[in-house]
């Protein structure tokens, strides 16, 4: 394995962290404040997927697209949270696990009959694809370098959200106290109902940037869920930093277990033996780190005790 | 408590008369149903043991459903080409009867319930679900790259297993055997439930400080639950694979471990009877709603959403009132 090609993982790594990190962020927000675990986060993913294929479809524009998926997952996650889980925040986990489950079956259905079985595709822009020129000799696609800045971005907009505006210091009092900032005259419901619906736009902003990657379609959302959990698991729940941290831990892990694991394995197996058993253990890298994390600090690295 | 008794009664009934009623009329494909149904019952009782009586959400069932599963099918398939699965240490050939294989899937599956169990309890509440969920699709992912026992497409087996005395190949003779678990299991759970080490389960659910005041170690007692649960729900696995005579990455999927916890949600959690209710009212929805729409699975998702908002306790809840007594 070459230097270049070192690089080129690592960046890989790192996009697909960021990534997860928009979907880890809503998710932790969401259960740090509301004390809710959503397992319809993907379908909010899969939503913005399809949102931005369809206008993307429709006008040609990538930035249009990118709106209708911030758009359509912030407005499903508001109908979803007035409609069904808002009746949810007082109940147990199982119950929340079922409601959120039954809503996932309803929201890839429902795809599946409003956009059948195919899946659609989203095209990277122009102005973004081809690929960039880095120092060192590393030619490294430009529209995966500008998810990583994008990702960034956001990450630094979120920090700033939550530490230096009033809504950030009200989702930080609903995370300390809730019936303190209900009584403090916070419209509390209002302030769930915009916490779901910015968890949800992030969910489907990650879902349309992705989709010009991968393909659109229905259960597109659920194996990036359940990563985006092991990143909170690992971050610590209800920890924005820990999401961040976990996110590109896991990416990076993930990316180059699946690089690497094979080649080293080469060195000391058959070439064919070296493949599947570097592709099975790389399978199961992100669980592993996973575990090793829970038995040195049980409430993840950011999670309070 | 007395109503649920006669409940309990009535729906083991139900679930032994519809299949005995399939086979006067020759309808063969009803008591496959009912076999199914009776399989997931058996799966849902094994987590419920967890889930109901000791608190614990694991949305990670299907790792040991899938390992029971994939029990019996290596097994098989090894006896199918008469090659052993491994020469050292020792020699370990394939078979193709069913005790044997019970043995071994009950076995691997509550060794991986063991070493999953005491990682995930050293948390508790929202991330215990998490960890369970993430395991179970560190198996999914697992058997989909592992190419020797036909990674994503599965494994066929032609003949279903044999057991001493039976032709497992007729439906009935199947299903009795499938119902006879279910009973066994249902017994075993019920001398479980009732025994210090159920009781003691339960005082961890409701009340874990009280429990350890009293000498008793939450950790250890719920660690022998998981085990105990990730166990039975193996053996279902095993019979589910016989039943279709395939396996595949699916039964790990974590829809399946979200089936398994609809099944107990549906009957009643905690209900001893509510995984036989729920799965045999999930069986029957699937073979009819499926019948009427190919997107089923919307007004399935929109019943399961009306029980838990609505119809807290399930439908045993609905029928004999909320529980009185304490278990």
């Amino acid at each position: 394995m070459t230097f270049v090609l070192l690089v080129e993982q690592v960046l890989n790594g790192l996009q697909f962290g960021v990534m997860l990190f928009l979907m880890a962020a809503g998710l932790t927000l969401i259960f740090g404040v509301m004390g809710l675990i959503n397992l319809a986060h993907g379908s909010l993913y899969m939503v913005g997927a399809f949102a931005a294929a369809t206008v993307a479809g429709a006008t040609g524009s990538f930035l249009l697209a990118l709106a209708a998926s911030l758009g359509a997952a912030a407005l499903a996650g508001a109908l979803v949270e007035l409609t069904v889980i808002r009746r949810l925040y007082g109940r147990d986990h199982l119950d929340q696990v079922l409601a959120t489950f039954a809503l996932i079956l309803i929201f890839s259905e429902g795809t599946r009959w409003l956009f059948g079985s195919f899946p659609l595709y989203l095209d990277i822009p122009p102005a973004l694809s081809g690929p960039v020129a880095l120092p060192f000799g590393i030619d490294y696609p430009r529209y995966r370098l500008a998810l990583i800045g994008i990702g960034l971005a956001v990450a630094a907009a979120l920090f700033l959200l939550i530490s230096r505006t009033r809504l950030g210091i009200q989702i930080r009092a609903g995370e300390e106290d809730r019936e303190m900032i209900a009584a403090l005259g916070v419209d509390i419901s209002k302030l769930y109902t915009l916490v779901f619906a910015l968890g949800a736009a992030l969910a489907g902003l990650a879902g349309a940037l992705i989709g010009a990657i991968q393909s659109v379609q229905v259960g597109m959302g659920e194996p990036v869920l359940i990563l985006a959990f092991v990143v909170i698991v690992i971050g610590g729940i209800g920890s924005i930093r820990g999401a961040l941290v976990g996110a590109i831990l896991v990416g990076l892990t993930d990316t180059l277990g699946r690089a690497l694991l094979p080649v080293l394995f080469g060195l000391v197996m058959e070439p064919a033996a070296a493949m599947s058993a570097g592709a099975s253990l790389a399978s199961m890298a992100i669980y592993i780190l996973m575990a090793a994390v829970l038995i040195l600090r049980p409430r993840g690295l950011f999670g309070r005790a | 408590m007395r109503r649920e008794h006669r409940l309990n009664a009535l729906i083991l009934g139900l679930v032994l008369a519809v299949p005995l009623w399939a086979w006067a009329t020759s309808e063969p494909f009803t008591i496959t149903l009912a076999t199914r149904a009776v399989i997931f019952a058996i799966a849902g009782v094994g987590l419920n043991l967890a889930l109901g009586t000791g608190g614990l959400v694991s949305l990670g069932h299907a790792a040991f459903f899938g390992i029971g599963g994939y029990a019996m099918g290596i097994l098989a398939s090894h006896a199918q080409t008469y090659t052993p699965l491994f020469e050292w240490p020792f020699v370990l050939e394939g078979t193709k009867s069913m005790p044997v294989i019970w043995l071994l899937a009950v076995a691997a599956s509550a060794l991986a319930a063991l070493m999953i169990g005491a990682l995930s309890l050293r948390t508790s509440g929202v991330y215990f679900i998490m960890i369970t969920l993430a395991f179970g699709q560190m198996f999914y992912y697992f058997m989909i790259s592992w190419p020797a026992y036909g990674g994503e497409d599965g494994l066929s087996i032609y003949v279903r297993n044999g057991f001493p005395g039976l032709n497992t190949l007729d439906p009935i003779q199947f299903f009795a055997l499938s119902f006879a678990i279910l009973c066994a299991v249902l017994y075993l759970v019920t001398r479980l439930r009732a025994s210090a080490f159920g009781l003691a389960l339960g005082a961890a659910r409701q009340n874990e400080a009280r429990t350890r005041a009293v000498g008793i170690d939450p950790y250890r007692v719920r660690l022998l639950a998981f085990t105990l649960s990730g166990a039975i729900t193996g053996l279902a696995g095993a019979l589910f694979a016989d039943l279709n005579r395939f396996v595949s990455p699916v039964m790990f999927s974590w829809h399946t471990s979200g089936e398994l916890i609809v099944f107990i949600i549906l009957g009643g959690v905690g209900r001893l009877m509510g995984p036989v209710l729920g799965a045999a009212l999930y069986v029957a929805l699937e073979h009819h709603l499926g019948g009427l729409s190919d997107y089923w699975q919307i007004y399935f998702g929109a019943i399961l959403l009306g029980v838990v908002l609505f119809a807290r306790g399930g439908l045993i809840g609905l029928i004999v009132g909320r529980e009185t007594a304490h278990d």
